[in-house]
């Protein structure tokens, strides 16, 4: 396979240097899952560029070459089949297919955001001792809400990662359709009502960047930003062990509260958080007297 | 009061919107204007019997096309207003838009450019051509014909009239529950998106059943399917897949009705609801219309540039091929529109490899294309300038497209600005470009005088040069991380970006303005642009070989085909038109139902929009009353009769011999 910094260093396709240039999240990540994404993305580009280029000279050339006032150019005007030509016509792109396809079967799977990682960083494999963190993550109207189920703890519109640690995401939404995006993370999924997608990403660098909704969901929809800070170990207890101490638990009702629309919405943290929160936000029976949807199924199907 | 107006009420007129009260006024004046100057002409009596009323495919291909121009001009000031907002939305500033005005401007813009701009332009196309390609005197079903473009203007009137008259959705083009049901909508702004979309709907297709009636039943004799011409194949593939798509969106748009007007919970959170159900049916329609879009305009470069190169086209089997392929192919890719909905790796997989599969048969055709012009004279006129420009745009404009194929680049490109940026470069790139194309063709044919070239050139630089500027920007801000829809941004170095966006589209402004220029100037010079040969392009296409504008009965005699490029094989034979020994010949009659029938679908979606039950059952009634009465017409053809035949076919020969 193509080497993904020799390619960036000789410039073979400087449109991706002045991008990454002007700070180019996407082609500059740091976490490990979105520089394999954005990998696969490069060498998909730069296969593709070996038939697009050449297609796009021959535009040119030919468009130059067979001008009509250009009398010294061979013209044929019945000429308008060759088997061989046609069959190379067909072959190229199916070849340049092929080996895409390949490309993202192989891509696709490695990268599936439902697949628990099995690497921190190139050549550092997630060892048995490595304890992967759980997030549970809502989409309000229009701000975020993540839970730390492990420390019991929870944050709006601010997610503390640490780094080198593998995360799990569990995803879902209060109201409508957002699509969680952390770009130094991994790509975005979508976070939807009644409906629970999965991401698993890792930071590889300390530092604070920006998540954001990726799928418009209403007036508030671009001032849904939240803070990601990549942190050390240390630091990320010292931060665990602040929000514990801080006010603030979130009941069911508090949820209630906090999930009536708002806009930009400053970072907030819960130091407690009612233990079946996550799954009655999931299940839709927040609210007192309605039955959850799990029960509701297994009263149905019994 | 609610039971004569419904919702409707003195609030729902935005008075407090200063951009929509000066918008109002302005339309209010020109509007007043063209009225006045047709009363004040006496056009009106002319307009009715000779357009409105006629089931003529060339005036109501012509008719679609004037409506696509239009609409043209609102979706793309919806599109100024966005980049004006992008690009000065920096700083704590939220620019001069409101959210609520904004996201009506997004969705409006993408529903208009699609449905009220695209789709008539192409219909408009496909309607003036294929028949005359085909040798035929008209559609398979004139009156249907005239019906369908009139519930395509209730659909724009629709539209247009939610900018006065409360409020478009607020949702995004495609208007995803649960954000478009009733619990987070409750307002008109999507029942106006459903019931407009509803209207023309029906409009399209029923279109698409007469144009592809008209091209399996009505070719001229010899005329067998491997002989058909490039945009003949292509527009047949279209219809086919208009047919097999647009009852889907007409399905997914009832069932969300439902979910707001009856309280069914297909696609609502709770009871059983499921939204995702929404985006899967959507996007069976959504993706098959992108294909709808495109390939008639692969048919258009194919003609242009087999016309222009002096030459056969080359491969024409593979091209069939690869077009019909596309059309299968068209429906099994929908799924890359929500990778990033949860779908499994494999899933993913196959619908990104699917979606792949797509570029071969594309890229097929763009080497045919390239081959063609090999070994060609290519005379750069405008169609040709348009489709060189369209090869090199539309490959750039395909490889994006393919890279958003790839799962895994689709999950940090999805939603960004990079896909505004794709398919952008390859709507525009490809759909708008062989339009323009398609209309600097053809436009001789309809009007009998060229386009005045100074201002077509003007407008192609200034366009080809405004896209470049207005998308290649979005491109890098996708990279940087931007998505779309928002209204306002914080990180201050994506400002300048945005800053060549709208100058981008400035540029596009110019060149919009100039293309008008072209028309104006035109039909002003049209006495020195005159065409009496009716085939000034030495064309190699049945269309070519009458005059321009055709007879109202297209040919006088049905031709007979031994060859593709029928025309160019008629020229080399030596061919002599007939003189003598002419036919009545039998003609459907023009009748007003169409307009009156769609004009009470627009009433009656209207009333359905703000809730006034009266009058939208009032209107039902008499929609179903009217198509009724208009079964009993038996008077719907007549004959032109020999002499005159006679009269307008001795006119065009003593024209020819004038001009030779």
């Amino acid at each position: 396979m193509l080497n993904v910094r020799q390619i960036r260093n000789t410039a073979v396709f400087p449109l991706f240097a002045l991008i990454a240039g002007c700070n180019s999240v996407v082609l500059n990540p740091s976490g490990d899952v979105a520089l394999q994404q954005r990998d696969l993305l490069v060498r998909s580009t730069v296969l593709m560029l070996l038939i697009i280029v050449p297609v796009i000279a021959l535009t040119v050339l030919f468009a130059w070459r067979y001008r009509a006032s250009n009398q010294k150019a061979k013209y044929e005007p019945d000429w308008h089949h060759s088997t061989r030509l046609e069959l190379v016509i067909w072959a190229a792109p199916l070849l340049i297919i092929i080996c895409l396809g390949a490309l993202t079967w192989l891509g696709t799977h490695l990268l599936d955001p439902y697949r628990p990682l099995e690497r921190i960083a190139r050549g550092t494999p997630v060892s048995s001792e490595t304890k992967t963190l759980e997030v549970n993550v809502i989409a309000l109207d229009w701000k975020w809400l993540f839970i730390y189920p492990e420390y019991g703890i929870a944050t709006v519109n601010e997610l503390a990662i640490p780094v080198n640690r593998p995360v799990s995401m569990h995803i879902t939404a209060s109201s409508v359709m957002n699509s969680l995006y952390i770009p130094e993370l991994a790509g975005q999924v979508y976070a939807m009502p009644s409906m629970e997608t999965r991401l698993h990403g890792v930071l590889n660098k300390p530092g604070v960047s920006q998540g954001f909704s990726a799928n418009y969901s209403g007036a508030g929809f671009s001032g849904m930003r939240f803070t990601v800070r990549g942190v050390n170990d240390a630091d990320f207890d010292k931060w665990v062990q602040e929000a514990r101490a801080g006010e603030g638990n979130l009941t069911h009702e508090d949820y209630l509260q906090l999930a009536k629309p708002s806009e930009n919405e400053p970072a907030r943290r819960y130091a407690r958080v009612d233990d079946k929160l996550y799954h009655d936000i999931l299940n839709r029976c927040v609210a007192p007297g309605t039955m959850c949807m799990d029960h509701m199924m297994a009263h149905e199907h019994p | 009061m609610n039971t004569l107006f419904g919702r409707l009420s003195l609030d729902a007129l935005p008075i407090h919107e200063p951009i929509l009260v000066g918008t109002f006024i302005a339309v209010a004046l020109a509007g007043l204007a063209l009225l006045g100057t047709i009363t004040y002409f006496r056009l009106w009596g002319y307009l009715w019997r000779e357009w409105f009323t006629s089931i003529d495919h060339k005036k109501i291909g012509i008719m679609y096309m004037v409506l696509g121009i239009v609409m043209l001009l609102r979706g793309f000031a919806d599109a100024v207003m966005m980049r004006i907002q992008q690009a000065i939305a920096f700083n704590g500033s939220e620019g001069y838009l409101t959210a609520h005005h904004y996201d009506q401007v997004f969705t409006a813009h993408g529903v208009i450019m699609i449905f009220f701009v695209a789709m008539p332009l192409v219909t408009g196309l496909m309607n003036y051509v294929v028949p005359l390609q085909i040798g035929a005197r008209d559609v398979a079903f004139p009156f249907l014909n005239n019906f369908s473009f009139w519930m395509t203007v209730a659909g724009a009137v629709l539209v247009m009239s939610s900018l006065f008259v409360g409020e478009f959705a607020r949702t995004g083009w495609l208007a995803y529950p649960p954000l478009s049901g009733l619990d987070f909508s409750p307002d008109v702004g999507v029942d106006y998106y459903i019931w407009s979309l509803q209207v023309a709907g029906i409009g399209t297709l029923l279109s698409g059943v007469n144009l592809l009636a008209t091209i399996i039943k009505m070719r001229a004799p010899g005329l067998s399917l491997m002989k058909m011409p490039i945009f003949t194949w292509t527009a047949l593939c279209t219809n086919v897949l208009i047919v097999a798509a647009f009852p889907v969106l007409t399905a997914v748009l009832a069932l969300l009705s439902l979910d707001r007007y009856v309280g069914t919970n297909f696609f609502t959170n709770d009871l059983g609801g499921n939204p995702m159900m929404y985006v899967n049916l959507i996007w069976i329609w959504g993706h098959p219309e992108v294909y709808i879009l495109i390939l008639p305009l692969f048919g258009v470069f194919s003609e242009v540039t087999s016309t222009f190169s002096g030459k056969r086209l080359f491969g024409y089997s593979s091209m069939v091929y690869a077009t019909v392929v596309i059309t299968i192919l068209s429906y099994l890719v929908w799924l890359h529109h929500f990778f990033t909905m949860g779908s499994g790796a494999s899933v993913n997989s196959f619908f990104g490899i699917t979606t792949m599969i797509i570029s071969i048969p594309t890229g097929a055709k763009i080497f045919n294309w390239l081959f063609t012009m090999y070994r060609g004279r290519i005379r750069f006129e405008l169609p040709m300038m348009w489709t060189v420009a369209f090869m090199i745009t539309f490959v750039l404009g395909g490889m994006t497209g393919v890279l958003l194929a790839v799962p895994p680049a689709d999950f940090v490109l999805h939603n960004s600005l990079f896909l505004v940026a794709h398919f952008h470069n390859v709507i525009i790139g490809g759909v708008l470009f062989g339009l323009f194309a398609g209309i600097s063709y053809w436009f001789p044919k309809a009007f009998g005088f060229k386009l005045d070239p100074f201002w077509g050139k003007v407008s192609f630089w200034f366009w080809v040069v405004g896209f470049y500027f207005a998308f290649m920007p979005l491109y890098v801000l996708g990279l940087m991380g931007v998505t779309r829809r928002l209204r306002y941004f914080e990180d201050p170095s994506l400002q300048i970006w945005f800053v060549i966006a709208g100058f981008g589209a400035l540029l596009i402004a110019i060149g919009i303005g100039a293309m008008l220029m072209q028309f104006y100037v035109s039909i002003r010079n049209r006495h020195a642009l005159r065409d009496t040969t009716g085939d000034p392009w030495n064309g190699r296409t049945l269309e070519w070989s009458t005059s321009s504008p055709p007879p109202d009965y297209n040919f006088a005699f049905t031709p007979i085909v031994h060859d593709g490029d029928a025309w160019w094989d008629m020229k080399q034979r030596g061919y002599e038109r007939p003189s003598s020994g002419f036919k009545p010949v039998l003609m459907p009659r023009n009748t007003g139902a169409g307009v009156i029938l769609a004009a009470l679908s627009a009433v009656m979606a209207f009333a359905l929009i703000w809730q006034i039950w009266w009058l939208a059952g009032g209107s039902f009634v008499a929609l179903l009353a009217g198509a009724i009465y208009h079964t009993f017409n038996y008077n719907r053809e007549f004959h032109i009769p020999a002499e005159q035949v006679l009269r307008i076919e001795s006119e065009r020969t003593r024209i020819l011999a004038a001009g030779n």
